[in-house]
């Protein structure tokens, strides 16, 4: 079984996908409209798990849900609120559940969201996660009992391109992918050139990189995410353009766009937080060019 | 040593409710270290439930509290002070607080809350550096512990919320992995970041902990 996505990546294809946060409830209707609505624009849509440590419907559920309505997810996991056998068996319904793309992360701090009082797991780290991943694939879980069904997942992880220092970031991305990742998927990135250095440096490694793009959406949004969100920092020039415009949204689609269009050249597909306005997706891929200029218009 | 601090007097006052007679107990090591539950401390906690309307029948301050046979023995030679208080209020670590309480059948109140075993940097300012993992793995971070010291517990390098060598939980804190690789570049074995660290082994530190040494 090979994913939809593993496939276009392997034929060369530029990839986008794009994420949309489950809802905080068990009611999935708007996730679902949302996710429809984006489907037929983006070749792989990220459920995120229990996202800046806010406590939301199971990620795997929503992805589930996805794959009810022919629409591919990516099943992000943390290691923040499960132990090993937490993590392997969710990764085992997943495979039952026809999930084919798993992207491997540590997960924020529980300090960050709305259950500060937890107690946070992470009894595995990423690069853990990702063997355990290699394990079950491979028919073994890791206690080295076999597991019947072994799954077959296209694998990803998580890298922080702009992270600094970035030599001590890397070892790190070595080990991702010594332990059987597939495929990075970037933080936002807002310097194309870091991008390009990135994508050098992983070269090497034979790995796609899926470059982030943040739909900005006013200065204060910007502010709230680089206080706020692990890893996450805007520069002053870009909220300071949110800050002087007109229409800070449409400000935010024009930062989007340029900074899609150069990163195009540096990677192997987009992947789009467009934090709750996914709708203006087909907007921001305007600037892409290609393929997706006549999308949405 | 074991760190621990002082219950707000509301909450020792209140798990005190109806017992009018008092015998304080203290520990002459960590706590009175921590400023916890010294002679000092024991004996402004005497003023405290005085001024309460309690009556405190006598107190003593154990010379080690955790130490099972010496808390027991120091109990014995205050006997009576101890059989006339209708509860015993210990400023000792959790460890000290077992071990008196399972010398005597007496009601006997915490009055700290133990937090962590620290390092002190100076005095009253504790850190803490080790986790008591039970299977320590300094020798291969440069003697600096992420077990501990990176608020996840990573065991690979840094996550994704480090920023320029901070940690994501805390911008004034240095990243441990920022300081771990810091620490083997300055030793030239900044090759040991490659190694990739399997899963830990949590059994070794199932609890509760017990050591028979030579048995
Ligand atoms: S690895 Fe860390 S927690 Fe474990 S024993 Fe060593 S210093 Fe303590
Ligand atoms: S920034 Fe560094 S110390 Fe802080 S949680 Fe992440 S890895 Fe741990």
């Amino acid at each position: 079984m090979t994913s939809t996505l593993q496939s276009k990546l392997a034929s060369g294809r530029f990839v986008l996908t794009a994420e949309v946060c489950p809802p905080k409830g068990s009611d999935c209707a708007d996730f679902l409209e949302k996710s429809r609505k984006l489907s037929g624009l983006v070749d792989a849509i990220n459920v995120t798990d229990n996202q800046g440590a806010t406590m939301r419907i199971s990620p795997l559920a929503a992805a589930a849900l996805l794959v009810r309505e022919g629409i591919e997810p990516i099943f992000q996991i943390t290691c923040r609120d499960r132990n090993r056998l937490a993590l392997q068996s969710d990764l085992l319904g997943a495979a039952a559940l026809g999930i084919e793309n798993v992207l491997a992360l540590t997960g924020d701090h529980i300090s960050f969201g709305d259950h500060c009082a937890g107690k946070p797991v992470f009894d595995l780290d990423s690069v853990q996660l990702l063997q355990a991943i290699k394990g079950l694939g491979a028919g073994q879980d890791l206690a080295g009992k076999s597991v019947t069904g072994a799954p077959a997942f296209f694998v990803g992880a998580a890298a922080a391109p702009e992270a600094e220092p970035f030599p001590l970031t890397f070892y790190k991305l070595e080990k991702k992918v010594a332990a059987g990742a597939q495929f990075f998927q970037t933080q936002a990135i807002f310097d194309p050139e870091r991008l390009r250095l990135f994508s050098e440096a992983v070269r090497p490694l034979k790995v796609k990189v899926i470059a982030g793009i943040l739909l900005l959406k006013s200065a204060g949004m910007a502010r709230f995410v680089t206080n706020n969100i692990p890893g996450l920092k805007v520069p002053a020039p870009l909220i300071e353009e949110l800050e002087a415009a007109a229409d800070p949204l449409a400000a935010g689609v024009a930062i989007a766009g340029r900074l899609a269009a150069a990163c195009k050249p540096y990677c192997d597909g987009l992947h789009f937080m467009a934090m709750g306005r996914e709708d203006l997706i087909p907007e921001i891929l305007k600037a892409v060019g290609g393929r997706w200029s006549a999308v949405g218009s | 040593m074991i760190v621990s601090k002082q219950k707000p007097i509301d909450e020792i006052l209140a798990a005190l409710a109806g017992d009018g007679k008092i015998f304080l107990i203290g520990c002459a090591k960590c706590a009175t270290v921590c400023k916890a539950g010294g002679e000092e401390e024991v004996w402004q906690m005497q003023e405290v439930l005085t001024s309460a309307g309690k009556e405190v029948t006598g107190s003593v301050v154990i010379d080690e509290a955790c130490h099972m046979l010496r808390s027991g023995r120091d109990l014995r030679a205050k006997k009576e002070m101890v059989e006339e208080a209708d509860a015993l209020l210990v400023l000792a670590c959790g460890a000290g607080i077992q071990s008196i309480s399972a010398g005597t059948p007496k009601k006997t109140v915490a009055g700290l809350d133990t937090l962590f075993l620290g390092n002190i940097r100076r005095f009253g300012q504790f850190e803490q550096k080790c986790s008591l993992c039970g299977e320590c793995i300094l020798t291969e971070t440069g003697c600096i512990c992420p077990v501990t010291v990176c608020p996840k517990g990573l065991l690979n390098g840094p996550c994704g919320g480090m920023d320029s060598g901070h940690c994501e939980t805390d911008p004034e804190k240095e990243c441990v992995w920022f300081q771990i690789y810091e620490r083997l570049q300055a030793q030239g074995t900044v090759e040991k970041l490659k190694k990739t660290v399997p899963q830990k082994d949590f059994s070794k530190m199932l609890k509760p902990g017990k050591l028979g040494i030579g048995k």
